[in-house]
């Protein structure tokens, strides 16, 4: 049987990033919006002011509106490693799935049973009891993303696993050394507050748009603090936390750094880093470089006399363990065809941690042992991402990442200030700075998985050999198919979107919001005077 | 903790039990949407039907995710090879099942009717097409599935998506269908009053004999489809691949089990005897009786159909010895553990609060109710 051709690779891997990517637009609100939801609820439940309820259902709506396309999104990623990943399924399953299966049977359940109670439970049960609901909620998002993370963790640094040459697999040592993977929990964090920047941002802005229109300014006001304080903090957590610290751990991560610093030459400790540039893949150069010393070196090994490991001597790293993984594979072979001498067996075991690389080989060849010199120069070519879109996304995420700071940072000062009002030029740009975090997360999203490649695995398992045996009209089918649609859902529901935010808390129908007319008997609320701060 | 074989065996008495905790529940919403042209012909009817199931559909859709994640976690090669052997099906599936959170969240935010109607035949779709899918796929387990193994464990596949659709697999999409119509029927008429309740007591009764005698016909059909037996295997207490077993084909050999353990017979009775027990519940104006009926009809169903199966999971219709048991499609005995660990913890803390969450938002749903709540709609 011969291997799968790349265009069904490349576009299994173009439907991957295309639906996680788009998944993606919705998970950051989900994950940061619930909290939100839990901090204005509770300030209701403690001060028993209705205005915290109105934010909690207003900001709510909107949250129920990205929720649905979370929902439906994420069943297409949970399908997808099935149906076009199907070698990679068999291949790490038995690893893999673990963090899938308990996802669900530990957060997807909770955020599924309570996320109805939320929406349909405020007349059903006391004040305290739906503020546990929403609280769980939150809690049952932010699960998930720990769990998907613990999974997306593994494939950048495969750890508690190892190689069964009799069921072609690789199967689970250690269930603790994959949930405390160093490198699934600095991306848990990373991933969290980033999503908690954007929901800010998203509050931010939408508050700071009915200033600027002057209408529910006390709704917006009260919005906005909630918004600025949190989203301070979470950026602040991004950029401290961020998960440089990463980098350093494991052979994929090593390669990343190298990659998105455009790193050719490992360079004397400590090393410079370098602010800008155009990476030259061919000449291993980086052009018109702009550097600033010491600072690389400091960032990523906390240290002055760290190195920091360049391309050039990655490669030869990867040509060391792709002729390891040769003699790997060629002691398999003989385990498999049912030679059981203990010889052959502690042979393998020696050298089957690099078993993977000689994966690489089955690009050019079947016969991996009998690789050429030429062959195996391709596989160690293969074995480093392209630099380029690594150097510029990694450079738009980090410096969206400072902007933020500096919004939440004026924003916070200019709403504690008081002096909020005059300063239209910025309740703008906090508006149209909406879109800015899902940008950076997307670049973020970038740098992890795009500088993973060649692998899937790291290591373990390249991308091209982890696809289904699928024609390549199967995949543009599904991928057309795809695009289409969720371009059709995402149209309605950024329509529907616009639609709520303009209508504003109007949308809850109490009577007390902008364009409405308090019915006779409704209690007027202070919630209508004009704050102190932007009067 | 168990030895491997055990854990196998528990395993796939864990993949019907999460099958079922989706057919009982996410069923129910299933049928639900699929009946709502005929039980709700006003916005406010199709409101009431939909006003059953819109605040804990999620929770029950989750049951399927669980049974996807758990297909990796337990039985890595019946999701790879099941998933991508039914790939343009699955698509298909997908696409309609994005209609349903999008359906129950958005159809209500606006007053307009079509925008309502619109979403109503979404919802529908959404509830008809997976029902009639999950039915044709499992029929095809029946009629295997045409892929094949190489020595290096990679899958490969001969047959296209219209093959699926050979007449026992349409009839048990069909038959599918009707189990979680019924299953739906008994909902509304057990929680909605008035002309919802009426009609959907009719299609109780008419379904509950429908999936009698459907379930009954299928059971004789099997008589005549080639069925597959394992004639030797290799220790079942050590890690299997598909060729650690040889395996024949032969007509009427699904019905083994039944010959070899007369006590399998009790699924196939439940079967038949649950869809009765569900229209005989619904001419009785017994809300309660109907659904126990319609769960019971729906668990005798599809554990017969896992019975009649075992110990395949997923059969080759191309080579017989690419088919996967569960003794050799499963996972290493340590994740089958650790998994074992998390669902025995975990199961019941997600039936508790799920438990409350319905007790919640119990109650009969009427059109006063959904009128009044108009206002309110999230």
């Amino acid at each position: 049987m011969t291997l799968p051709t790349l265009d069904v690779v490349d576009l299994s891997r173009l439907q991957f990033a295309a639906t996680a990517l788009y998944h993606f637009i919705f998970v950051p609100l989900t994950l940061g919006l619930s909290w939100i939801l839990v901090i204005c609820e509770t300030v209701y439940v403690m001060t028993g002011r209705e205005i915290y309820k109105d934010m909690t259902r207003f900001w709510g709506k909107l949250f129920g509106i990205n929720f649905a396309l979370g929902v439906a999104t994420g069943i297409t990623m949970e399908f997808q490693f099935g149906t076009n990943w199907a070698y990679y399924s068999h291949y790490v399953g038995d690893i893999f799935g673990v963090p899938l299966a308990v996802e669900a049977l530990m957060a997807f359940f909770l955020e599924a049973t309570f996320v109805g109670l939320f929406f349909f439970g405020w007349d059903r049960m006391s004040k305290t009891k739906h503020l546990m609901v929403t609280f769980l909620v939150a809690l049952g998002s932010n699960l998930s993303a720990l769990w998907i993370l613990i999974a997306n963790g593994w494939m950048q640094h495969p750890v508690g696993a190892e190689f069964n040459f009799e069921t072609m697999r690789m199967e689970l040592t250690s269930i603790a050394d994959v949930i405390f993977n160093p490198v699934a929990q600095v991306k848990f964090v990373h991933t969290l507050a980033a999503g908690y920047v954007a929901a800010s941002m998203f509050v931010l802005g939408i508050s700071a748009w009915y200033l600027l229109k002057a209408r529910d300014t006390s709704f917006a006001l009260r919005s906005f603090a909630v918004a600025a304080g949190f989203g301070l903090a979470s950026t602040l957590s991004v950029i401290v936390l961020g998960d440089e610290s990463g980098y350093t751990i494991g052979e994929s991560q090593k390669v990343k750094m190298a990659a998105i610093e455009a790193e050719w030459e490992t360079q004397e400790a400590p090393a410079s880093i370098t602010l800008f540039g155009i990476p030259n893949q061919e000449e291993q150069r980086t052009d018109y470089a702009i550097k600033m010393p010491y600072l690389l070196g400091m960032i990523a090994t906390r240290s002055l006399d760290g190195e920091v490991m360049g391309i050039r001597e990655l490669k030869e790293v990867h040509r060391a363990n792709i002729l390891e993984g040769m003699e790997a594979y060629g002691a398999m072979q003989k385990l498999r065809a049912g030679d059981t001498s203990p010889a052959l067996r502690a042979e393998f075991d020696e050298h089957k941690k690099n078993l993977g690389y000689a994966l690489l080989l089955k690009k050019y060849t079947e016969h991996v042992t009998d690789a050429t010199p030429a062959q195996i120069q391709s596989a160690v070519d293969d074995s480093i991402p392209r630099v380029a879109p690594l150097f510029f996304a990694f450079r738009i995420m980090v410096g969206l990442g400072f902007f933020f700071l500096l919004m939440f940072g004026a924003a916070f000062y200019l709403l504690v200030a008081k002096k909020l009002a005059p300063q239209r030029w910025f309740l703008k740009l906090a508006t149209w700075s909406i879109p800015l975090p899902f940008i950076a997360i997307m670049a973020g999203w970038i740098v992890a998985e795009y500088g993973r490649q060649p692998w899937t695995i790291a290591g373990v398992l390249p991308t091209f050999l982890s696809v289904s045996d699928l024609s390549l009209s199967q995949v543009w089918f599904s991928l057309i198919g795809l695009v289409v649609v969720y371009a059709i859902l995402l149209t309605i529901e950024m329509w529907l979107m616009v639609k709520f935010i303009r209508l504003g808390p109007a949308s809850l129908h109490t009577g007390r919001y902008h364009g409405e007319t308090p019915a006779p008997g409704d209690e007027v609320l202070p919630a209508v005077t004009p704050h102190p701060a932007i009067s | 903790m168990f030895d491997y074989e055990t854990l196998k065996i528990i395993w796939w008495v864990l993949m019907v039990t999460l099958m079922l905790g989706f057919a009982l529940t996410g069923g129910f919403d299933l049928g639900v949407a699929t009946l709502l042209p005929w039980v709700g012909r006003t916005d406010d009817e199709r409101r009431v039907a939909i006003g059953t199931i819109h605040a804990t559909w999620e929770g029950n859709q989750t049951w399927l995710i669980t049974f996807g994640g758990a297909l990796f976690a337990a039985w890595p090669l019946v999701y790879a090879a099941g998933f991508s052997v039914l790939y343009i099906a699955l698509i298909f599936t997908l696409f309609a099942l994005f209609l349903r959170p999008l359906g129950f969240d958005y159809r209500d935010k606006l007053k307009s009717p079509r925008w309502r109607n619109n979403w109503d035949w979404g919802l529908f779709v959404g509830g008809a097409f997976p029902a009639l899918v999950f039915g044709v796929a499992i029929g095809n387990l029946f009629l295997g599935l045409p892929f094949t193994f190489n020595a290096d464990m990679r899958i490969s596949y001969q047959g296209g998506f219209f093959g699926l659709f050979s007449p026992f697999g349409v009839f048990c999409g069909v038959l599918g269908l009707a189990m979680l119509a019924l299953h739906g029927a008994a909902w509304i008429h057990l929680r909605t009053d008035e002309i919802v309740q009426s009609r959907a007591r009719r299609a109780t009764i008419v379904l509950g004999v429908v999936v009698a005698l459907l379930f009954a016909l299928g059971g004789w059909w099997m008589q005549h489809i080639p069925g597959l037996r394992v004639d030797t295997i290799g220790d079942l207490n050590r890690a299997l691949t598909p060729f650690s077993k040889t395996v024949s084909a032969a007509p009427g050999a699904w019905l083994d089990n039944m010959h070899n353990w007369k006590w399998v017979w009790l699924a196939p009775v439940a079967g038949i005897a649950g869809a009765l027990l569900a229209a005989l519940g619904a001419a009785r104006r017994s809300g309660w009786t109907g659904l126990a009926g319609s769960s019971l009809a729906v668990t005798g169903i599809i554990v017969t159909a896992g019975l009649a199966l075992f110990p395949f999971v997923l059969p080759s219709s191309s080579s017989p010895v690419s088919s996967l048991t569960a003794w050799d499609a499963v996972s290493s005995q340590k994740t089958l553990g650790i998994m074992l660990m998390v669902v025995v913890v975990m199961l019941p803390i997600i039936a508790l609060y799920t438990a409350w969450a319905y007790r919640i938002m119990r109650g009969t749903i009427t059109l006063a109710h959904v009128r009044d709540e108009d206002r309110a709609a999230y």
